[in-house]
């Protein structure tokens, strides 16, 4: 089963957190990225978040490999969504289980940080005032024209 | 040569499209994006964007092929 997935569909942790089952496993902790109401100072409304889907999955699934041997984790899985999400959607889960708490603390951390950082998926923020742009990795504005008065 | 070129993100916004074939005489990916940047008037430089070739990240200097599917990626922001 693949490690990583793109989900158009809204993504049920429950269910996601029985892929990490494993008796020699006795630490698990799940990361989920919510869709927040505000960035940079501006009132957010719903996000869309574009993706290069087949670059995006073996990229996704390289992290997961990497992250499996780095940490010796027994579980690891992650789902980032794809298409338009409201407040308060979950747009990324990220599951680990290892032997012990350290590991799956480290996993965890390193994995969202990973997939931030070289996953080809993009988010677009649609504002309050009906303004919408496209966002860097430090989720400042491409457009600097479409930011916040400084 | 033809190429199927995509876009994403802020870059498909100033491209006005999300993909398209072209033909063109570039036989590597930084002379293509150098094309395309000029005739789409795009404002990102190469420097600010990753490549990748028929679904693989490749180096600037990839050499290109009849009938690749060239993609410029702007910086990520997933999570």
């Amino acid at each position: 089963m693949s490690r990583f997935v793109l989900s158009d569909a809204a993504i049920d942790g429950v269910a996601q957190k029985r892929t990490l089952d494993d008796d020699a496993a006795g630490a698990c902790v799940i990361f989920e990225g919510w869709v927040r109401d505000h960035n940079d100072g501006r009132q957010v409304r719903r996000l869309d978040y574009q993706a290069y889907a087949p670059l995006a999955c073996s990229e996704g699934e390289a992290i997961m490999t990497e992250a499996v041997s780095r940490f010796e984790l027994r579980g690891a899985r992650a789902i980032h969504r794809t298409g338009s999400l409201e407040i308060g959607d979950l747009a990324v889960w990220v599951g680990v289980s290892a032997d012990h708490r350290d590991a799956a603390y480290a996993a965890s951390r390193w994995i969202i940080d990973e997939i931030k950082q070289r996953v080809p998926i993009w988010k677009n923020e649609h504002y309050a005032n009906g303004e919408s742009g496209w966002l860097h990795p430090d989720n400042s504005p491409v457009d600097p024209g479409l930011g916040p008065p400084r | 040569m033809k190429y199927r070129l995509l876009y994403f993100a802020s870059l498909a916004d100033r491209a006005g499209c999300a993909e398209e074939d072209i033909q063109s005489a570039a036989v590597d990916a930084a002379t293509l994006y150098d094309e395309v940047r000029a005739s789409h008037e795009l404002q990102m430089t190469r420097e600010r964007l990753r490549v990748a070739v028929n679904g693989h990240f490749v180096d600037w200097n990839h050499r290109l092929k009849e009938g690749d599917e060239i993609a410029f990626l702007p910086p990520v922001s997933g999570g």
